[in-house]
């Protein structure tokens, strides 16, 4: 550090002065700047118990005009009083001397004169006193000669009400250390969202731009039916594989299913109809009401659909909804146990394929993806399915966003909707874009209890369709 | 473009590292697909079609169905017509006894003749079985799949169930005989076989198959006997598929006869196999059934999205293997189902393929005219809301996992765990998914106590879901939306989350005092709160949480080192 030696020095000086050091007379002696005698202390005070200091401030005065006009002439009474010759003077033509007004009620209040009113031309002033002691003249004189300090406090400001003193601040003539702009600044105390929930917030304004209304999804528990059943995925999936799915073993089974509509379901798995060969196995009741932890938000839409199915006529509707899905999967740096899905649905007559794609590549473009690729893919619940594909300008490669269909009839027809109606749909996790946004590559970085806070301190607005900044550099590993 | 060829496809795939290309799971499927998006667009474009649809074709899990779809789709070759031909002399017949009946009840069985393998064809063919087995199988216990040198045999077969140490005999690759008893323990650290063993384990009956002279053809679901392996050599194949499954076990056979009868000398001819039930009733296998569809064009137009004649639809559905025909009053398709295609069960899987053989990035994209008022969900709304005046008083947010284990919210609480009503988990992998959280408080202090080292005082809160046990509701169980706040600093700080608490009732418009739906706090106990420092919240008129300085116990527990204030309560009330 530039004052070690400065440093050195003071503790040296402070060894052998009693009673402490006073920093500006330190400074001028050694003949370095005060700034560098402080910065010394303040150094050595992060030390530790090693020096005591206090902070002093010494004010500076000076004479204002009229102030250094008293010091070489005397005060506006002495002036008053030496003009006065024994004979007395004319009160009027007092008046008319520059210090008149001002130096007669002083003196009058001093003492020093008096006014005889009965006089023949009019009142007249008398001395009083043979001598006078001009006592503010020699305390401005003192303050001159660099020596206010010898005044007291009340002196000091009696002065100062009359104008003849000021306070000058010392920075007037001090030098000032320049800023180091490169320097970081002091951030705000302040509390911090999430960032994978400041981006939930962004899809939930997306969906609700474009007119999607939000859907219950505050049932994390899910029957085997409604999860899997409702949406005509076989019970013999490999989703529905203890390997798979959370199956719960209290409350184990659902209590109540709505009857009439799993007679349907039931009869279009196990048969087929409503223009289906159906799975053609026996389907089983008890799978069925097997709980779960859902393993997808889709079948919160299913009981939405099925909602929708009871009121008559129908009315066309577009669904959307961000929570929590569960996989028994094994865990990786791009898997956790349960992650967000996010959802969108739009039931209408005559709704196309080609719908579908203009849908998702108004949602993409919110989001600041607009090159888009369609794959066709396999859901066990859409059909046609696609996959949806984004070019990612960093990793330079196509990375896949989304997945999307159209929902079977075999899925539709049994809750009722009308026969022309279609239901498109898409879905996408949340974690993904985020990590890809963030640049994250730990999933476990960003969600659960071993994020770093620090992350979450620094993390930015989620801007989606803001151009991607650089990589995150700060925060501590 | 190159030959679309058995060697051509192989040597692509081989070249490239993706030799699992058809394979039994979505991630390595993407693994696929990235290889081919660095192919040339077009040739891209015809590979990428089939092999996203192979994901439910079982026919395009060996290459000869890749390559066979491949040249039909490029209009090189016409979709093959499989046959099934009844044999000159004496057709072979299975019969299934009926012990089989609560094990394994179902079976079925073809003979592919006068077959010539070679080494790819033969390590193909076993490939295909083993693919089949991993996924429509679901790991052989839908369906399991035996195949048999037919010239080592002796008709008629017999399947039925035995005890276990009543069958004897020489396993595949195995050169002694063994019980059923000593194989399913020698197979115990089989590291292939041993998955399988569930299966049939611990029942009294095993089920097996055995020729005219008592020679043990297999014994499903695990092994096939050595006596009928079959090698490159082989000419004649017997395959029996056995299952719980009836619909599946005569899907696997169809895509096994379809796959493999091309190397008959009578290519796509399969010879049919009598199975007899216990009932007596007698059926011919292979089924190969063709099955016709008549869909009409404009409905396939609708639903994609596009605008072609009929005869171009109809031709699109050929290149996909639906050989299809325009008839009646020329809008009219019928459409072929071939026995490969066991995946069209409806109209619209038939749409799906006119959709892929146009092409999906060939679709005018168009914006639904579905009009519709948005509306938030009011629970959402209104954490939404409170989330960043949360953070707005300087509180940082969490987000935690919603599985647990037991421990975390109830021994490190001080609870019991049958005090919590908590949902429990029937197949966990591990102890950090027993139970969805009751709580959020446990999510909140492993965070803290996974950020130590970040500067004091520690604020956070989450607004989440908590899972409870709940008769009335249609699963069990129900969600609640918690609010939960922390904050951990070297003095408990209990004001500042009484603080916190008078900010959100400010915030959600509750009068402080009893009166008029107000708050108070009330002196209370808790496991989790250090004596006397502990006090229930209540709000409009019901206990909506409560509020505390943490236990010392639960403090150390949770690995943490310096006092600690928390605050839960359930935010519904103020919907």
């Amino acid at each position: 550090m530039a004052d070690g030696p400065v440093a050195e020095v003071l503790l040296r000086q402070l060894a052998t002065a009693d009673g402490g050091l006073d920093s500006a007379e330190l400074a001028a002696k050694l003949g370095v700047e005060h700034q560098a005698v402080v910065g010394a202390v303040k150094s050595l005070q992060a030390l530790g118990e090693i020096i005591e200091a206090e902070l002093r401030s010494t004010k500076r005065w000076e004479l204002t005009a009229e102030g250094e006009e008293i010091a070489r002439e005397g005060s506006h009474e002495a002036r008053v009083f030496r003009s006065i010759p024994p004979e007395g003077l004319a009160q009027s033509e007092l008046m008319r001397l520059p210090s008149g007004k001002v130096g007669f009620s002083k003196a009058m209040s001093n003492k020093w004169i008096r006014v005889d009113k009965s006089a023949a031309d009019g009142p007249r002033v008398f001395r009083v006193v043979d001598s006078v002691e001009d006592e503010v003249q020699r305390r401005l004189q003192l303050v001159q000669g660099g020596q206010a300090e010898k005044l007291g406090e009340k002196e000091r400001s009696e002065l100062r009400k009359r104008k003849l003193l000021t306070e000058v601040g010392s920075w007037r003539d001090r030098p000032f250390k320049p800023y180091n702009f490169l320097a970081h600044g002091v951030l705000p105390d302040s509390g911090h969202l999430h960032p994978l929930l400041k981006v939930r917030t962004q899809f939930r304004q997306i969906f609700l731009e474009m007119g999607f209304t939000e859907m219950p999804t505050d049932n994390f528990i899910e029957s085997s039916f409604w999860n899997f059943d409702a949406l005509f995925q076989p019970q013999q999936h490999p989703a529905r594989d203890q390997h798979d799915t959370f199956f719960l073993r209290d409350p184990a089974e659902a209590l109540q299913l709505p009857m009439d509509y799993v007679h349907r379901v039931k009869r279009t798995h196990s048969q087929g109809g409503y223009g289906s060969q159906g799975y053609k196995y026996n389907w089983k009741l008890e799978e069925a009401r097997k709980n779960l932890l859902r393993t997808h938000t889709t079948s919160a839409s299913a009981r939405a659909l099925y909602r929708l199915a009871q009121k008559k006529p129908f009315t066309p509707a577009k669904y959307f909804s961000i929570d929590r899905v569960f996989r028994n999967e094994t865990l990786d740096a791009t898997h956790l146990a349960e992650f967000h899905q996010i959802e969108g649905v739009v039931a209408d007559h005559g709704l196309t394929l080609g719908h579908l794609m203009g849908v998702l590549r108004e949602f993409f473009t919110k989001l600041g993806i607009t090159q888009l690729r369609f794959k066709p893919a396999y859901n066990p619940y859409t059909e046609p399915s696609m996959e949806v594909f984004s070019y990612h300008q960093g990793l330079r490669k196509w990375v896949e966003v989304g997945n999307s269909g159209i929902f079977r009839p075999e899925m539709l027809l049994p809750m009722g909707l009308p026969e022309n109606v279609s239901v498109i749909a898409w879905g996408l996790s949340l974690e993904r874009p985020t990590m890809i946004k963030y640049g994250i590559n730990n999933i476990r970085e960003l969600v659960g209890h071993k994020v770093n806070l620090q992350m979450v301190y620094d993390s930015p607005l989620c801007r989606l369709d803001a151009e991607p900044g650089p990589p995150r550099t700060q925060g501590t590993a | 473009m190159p030959d679309i060829s058995y060697a051509w496809c192989k040597a692509v795939l081989k070249e490239n590292a993706v030799y699992i290309l058809l394979p039994f799971k979505l991630n390595k499927l993407k693994l696929a697909i990235s290889f081919f998006f660095q192919l040339t667009k077009n040739l891209m474009n015809c590979v990428l079609n089939l092999v996203w649809n192979l994901m439910k074709l079982y026919d395009l899990l060996c290459l000869e169905g890749l390559v066979r779809g491949l040249q039909v789709f490029k209009e090189r070759i016409k979709a093959p017509v499989y046959k099934r031909v009844t044999p000159n002399g004496e057709i072979q017949k299975l019969i299934i006894t009926e012990e089989t009946a609560r094990i394994r009840p179902y079976a079925v069985a073809a003979v592919l003749r006068n077959i010539k393998f070679t080494k790819d064809r033969y390590d193909s063919f076993i490939e295909l079985q083993e693919k089949l087995h991993q996924n429509i199988c679901r790991k052989r216990a839908l369906v399991a799949i035996g195949t048999h040198d037919l010239d080592t045999l002796s008709g008629p077969f017999t399947y039925t169930a035995k005890r276990p140490s009543d069958i004897k005999f020489k396993p595949l690759n195995k050169t002694k005989e063994y019980t059923a008893c000593e194989l399913m323990n020698i197979y115990k650290t089989d590291n292939h076989l041993k998955h399988y063993l569930h299966i049939i384990e611990n029942k009294p009956l095993f089920p097996v198959i055995y020729d005219s002279n008592g020679v043990v053809l297999s014994m499903p679901p695990i092994i096939n006997g050595n006596h009928s392996k079959i090698t490159v050599n082989t000419r004649n194949v017997f395959i029996e598929c056995t299952g719980t499954d009836f619909t599946k076990a005569k899907i696997v056979l169809d895509v096994i006869v379809t796959m493999f009868s091309e190397y008959c000398e009578n290519p796509f001819m399969v010879e049919a196999a009598e199975v007899v039930f216990p009932n007596g009733k007698s059926y011919i296998f292979p089924e190969l059934a063709y099955r016709k569809e008549i869909v009409r064009a404009d409905l396939i137009n609708k639903k994609v999205g596009i605008r072609e004649t009929p005869e171009n639809i109809a031709k699109l559905l050929t290149r996909m293997h639906l050989k299809s025909e325009v008839i009646g009053d020329g809008n009219q398709i019928e459409i072929e189902i071939p026995p490969t295609r066991a995946d069209v069960i409806h109209a619209c899987d038939i749409v799906e393929d006119a959709a892929i053989a146009y092409g999906y990035n060939n679709i005018q994209m168009a914006l639904p005219k579905t009009y519709t008022i948005a509306n938030q969900f009011p629970l959402n709304k209104l954490t939404e809301l409170l989330r960043y005046d949360m953070a707005a008083a300087g509180f940082t947010e969490a987000l935690t996992f919603a599985l647990c284990s037991q421990e975390d919210i109830a021994d490190k609480l001080g609870l019991d765990i049958s005090a919590t009503k908590a949902v429990h988990i029937s197949n966990p992998k591990t102890a950090e998914f027993q139970v969805a959280r009751t709580t959020l408080l446990p999510g909140l202090l492993k965070t803290i106590a996974a950020n130590r080292k970040m500067p004091l005082p520690l604020k956070l809160f989450e607004i989440s879901d908590i899972v409870v046990k709940d008769s009335s509701r249609d699963v069990g169980a129900r969600n609640y939306r918690h609010l939960c706040a922390v904050y951990y600093n070297k003095n408990p700080g209990f004001e500042i989350i009484h603080g916190l608490l008078d900010r959100i009732m400010q915030l959600l418009n509750v009068p402080p005092g009893e009166k008029k739906g107000g708050y108070v706090i009330k002196a209370s106990e808790g496991a989790a709160f250090f004596p006397g420092r502990c006090a229930e919240i209540l709000a409009r008129g019901q206990s909506i949480g409560k509020l505390g300085v943490l236990h010392p116990d639960v403090i150390t527990k949770f690995e943490l080192t310096m006092p600690c204030s928390s605050l839960e309560i359930n935010i519904e009330p103020f919907l």
